[in-house]
């Protein structure tokens, strides 16, 4: 059966030519293999998150005085809801720790490498749209956290030099965060981010694809040195029957999640109402908002939070073109590189903590 | 040049039309005859333009002698006796008050004179309380402003000036532990603690200007003003009948007045707190109806109490469970007014209330044993799924180990 299948796509398409490469695809085999699946765990954990999310779109109402009871009919009355929206909000989150931690995988290992520059700005900017959609996606059940955390990131981005109080009324929707910027925010949580993410996905997965997996410097000249070293394993089956085991443990700690800690969906936004104390943004930006709280108000003749968010932009702008400085003579770049992982990841994890910490 | 010398001259000649030559000499007088220019200037006739001379005559233009001359209508002191009229002479006079305060009324006089302070200062006891002792002096401020000592925070300070003082109310038999008794009743907790200043101080039940005790037949008027369903309770029972003609003072016979503690279920009780039993037969009809209504409420307070507990645990566990919490507090609101019909003494009233809450308190109760079956249901199915999930890994990972076996890694 399989193969009359294949017999009628060869005889229209010429799918053997089409598959071919993928049958000689090779994946390297040394002690450092395992972050391979790091990829392959967040692009299983978008899947999910597509599934998920179309789901919740059966039932889902985006407006300031549906949105809240819509989630909450989902999550006491609809069979199942409660399990299909706790594991959209964890593979929410998990897909970011994950894309996170790909990121300074492909750092440490130096992945990013000539010619691999253009597939490690296609994964940074997949890593942007993620934080995007858990920017866009948290107001969406319109409780009194989301509503307080997205007036206070939105009064974040209004402070940007120039542009700032343009983008914020384009994000709000107005002067004010009001159901136009909760149907803003839908709109770009389930139109606009899904479709640039579907593409820059096929673009970042051709291009893993042209130049093949990377092998870690060190393990590279140790295989130069002695070429019967050298191990590499076949993509099809092996390397994406490990995968597959991979997905298999992702599931089920999202299972687990889901069940053993359901999403809360705490209580209705009122606009009118003062912001509750505590107020705190996902903890992917946490490290962010506690460095801008943490910057005095005027740093010489300019407003702390300005040179906050100018500083972490010039740093982002940097950390894009990082295989660039790889380049720069002699290992310099090299040192500077690996300097800027270890200070970037340190620097994350000690202010996340810190920011939980701080009363 | 000329504009700022006309602005020069004309500064001097304002300042020469207002200058107060009296704040001169007593701003540097000792007590009592000091008055310093930094406390008159806080006085809200003051600062509504009016000066000394307004209460106490003369010219204060002048700044010698002559400014204290009879003929230039000095009063000096103003006599205990005539500070009333005084007073009443601006205050009482509708047409003038409206220049300065529209909304201030101007029966103070004429209350005052009602009042127990009023007949006995007309009958020539100069003791009593006249308008400086509540108001002040030459420091005079509104009432809404805090530091005020008419302002609601300090009133009951006020009057314990006087009606605290043991030397002071000598030979008006009245007694002198009001404030202290005030001072920790739910009143004062009300007001001091939670900030309320609508809640009751001296003169909401006495009245200010025409003070008076609210005597045996006004208690239940007094206290119906803020607790209108409890009164309409009272109204409905045999208790108002029966305290009426044996001249009980109506809420005070149960509530005591001054030292008003939060009632609690305890006062249907036969403990120290008790109060029913103070003038009921332990065994007969209305001690019975005491004991079915204490039950109640207890079974009541309880159910609430069991379905929190369950609710609380499915909330730790994760589950949705706000309607019923919704329902919980129309459970609790249930209790409460059951509590205020207590005031009927009507047992079939207070059990319809304790039922409606009864069975709002079952539905919650029945809510959180739902979420708790429904999260144990979930953990069933995540242990089954996770026991799956493990098969596929295992059997996918025995199948590499096939695979490769068979056809061995490039």
């Amino acid at each position: 059966m399989f193969t009359r299948v294949q017999d009628w796509l060869d005889e229209r398409f010429h799918w053997s030519d089409i598959v071919g490469p993928l049958k000689k695809k090779t994946v390297p085999i040394h002690q450092l293999s395992y972050w391979y699946f790091l990829g392959g765990i967040t692009l299983f954990l978008f899947l999910i998150q597509v599934c998920t999310g179309i789901l919740l779109l059966v039932y889902y109402r985006p407006s300031a005085n549906e949105a809240f009871e819509s989630v909450q009919y989902i999550m006491t009355r609809l069979q199942f809801g409660w399990l299909i929206r706790s594991i959209h909000s964890w593979a929410a989150n998990l897909m970011i720790f994950t894309a996170f931690s790909h990121m300074f995988s492909v750092v440490f290992l130096r992945a990013y490498r000539k010619p691999r520059e253009l597939t490690w700005l296609t994964g940074m900017f997949l890593l942007f749209l993620a934080m995007g959609f858990g920017f866009s996606g948290y107001l969406l059940p319109w409780n009194t956290l989301a509503f307080f955390a997205t007036k206070v990131g939105t009064e974040i981005t209004g402070r940007v030099p120039v542009i700032g109080h343009l983008l914020m009324v384009l994000l709000r929707g107005g002067e004010e965060v009001t159901g136009a910027t909760l149907t803003r925010f839908f709109a770009l949580h389930v139109a606009v981010l899904p479709g640039l993410t579907t593409v820059l996905i096929l673009v970042h997965l051709t291009l893993v694809q042209y130049f093949g997996i990377s092998v870690p410097p060190g393990v590279e000249a140790r295989w130069k040195a002695s070429p019967g070293e050298a191990r590499q394993m076949k993509f099809f089956p092996s390397f994406f029957l490990r995968e597959l085991m991979a997905w298999y443990i992702a599931l089920g700690v999202l299972g687990a999640l889901a069940a053993l800690l359901p999403w809360e969906l705490g209580t209705k936004a009122d606009p009118f109402a003062p912001a509750p104390a505590g107020i705190r943004p996902e903890w992917y930006f946490m490290f962010m908002f506690q460095t801008l709280k943490k910057i005095p108000a005027k740093v010489w003749f300019v407003d702390g939070e300005i040179v906050g968010i100018v500083v972490f932009g010039v740093a982002g702008l940097l950390w894009l073109l990082l295989p660039f400085f790889d380049q720069l003579g002699r290992g310099r770049g090299r040192r500077f590189v690996m300097g800027a992982g270890v200070f970037a990841l340190s620097y994350i994890i000690a202010m996340t903590i810190y920011g939980y910490m701080a009363k | 040049m000329t504009l700022l010398l006309l602005t020069f001259f004309c500064g001097g000649l304002a300042y020469a039309q207002q200058q107060n030559t009296c704040l001169d000499c007593h701003s540097a007088l000792d007590p009592p005859l000091q008055v310093s220019v930094e406390t008159f200037a806080q006085d809200i006739h003051s600062q509504k333009g009016l000066t000394c001379a307004s209460c106490h005559g003369g010219d204060p233009t002048k700044a010698d002698p002559d400014a204290m001359s009879k003929s230039a209508g000095f009063r000096g002191k103003i006599e205990r006796g005539q500070i009333p009229a005084l007073c009443g002479s601006c205050h009482s006079d509708a047409a003038f008050m409206r220049k300065y305060n529209p909304s201030l009324r101007t029966d103070q006089l004429g209350q005052y004179k009602t009042s127990v302070h009023g007949r006995l200062f007309a009958k020539g006891d100069r003791n009593v309380a006249v308008c400086i002792d509540c108001h002040g002096v030459h420091d005079l401020r509104p009432a809404s402003d805090t530091r005020s000592r008419v302002h609601p925070l300090n009133v009951a300070q006020t009057c314990a000036r006087c009606h605290a003082d043991i030397a002071h109310m000598k030979g008006y038999a009245i007694p002198t532990d009001q404030f202290e008794k005030y001072n920790t009743s739910v009143h004062r907790e009300a007001m001091v603690a939670r900030g309320d200043l609508s809640a009751p101080t001296c003169t909401t039940c006495h009245g200010n200007h025409g003070a008076a005790p609210p005597g045996v037949d006004s208690v239940q008027n007094v206290c119906s003003t803020c607790h209108v369903f409890q009164n309409q309770m009272y109204e409905k029972s045999s208790h108002m009948t029966a305290f009426q003609a044996a001249g009980l003072p109506g809420c005070v016979v149960c509530h005591s007045n001054h030292r008003i503690s939060h009632p609690t279920d305890s006062r249907l009780g036969t403990g120290p707190q008790a109060v029913c039993m103070q003038c009921h037969t332990p065994g007969d009809n209305c001690d019975q109806a005491r004991a079915e209504m204490l039950a109640n409420l207890k079974d009541l307070e309880d159910a609430i109490q069991h379905s929190d507990k369950l609710l609380s645990v499915a909330e730790t566990s994760g589950m949705e469970v706000s309607q019923a919490r919704l329902d919980e507090d129309q459970a609790r609101d249930a209790l409460t007014k059951a509590r205020v019909t207590i005031h009927s003494f009507s047992k079939e009233l207070v059990n319809r209330d304790i039922q409606d809450g009864l069975n709002l308190a079952g539905k919650t109760l029945q809510a959180g044993k739902n979420a708790l079956a429904e999260r144990d249901y979930r953990r069933r199915g995540l242990g089954l799924a996770v026991i799956f999930i493990l098969l596929t890994v295992v059997g996918l990972f025995l199948y590499i180990r096939q695979s490769e076996r068979d056809a061995p890694r490039i």
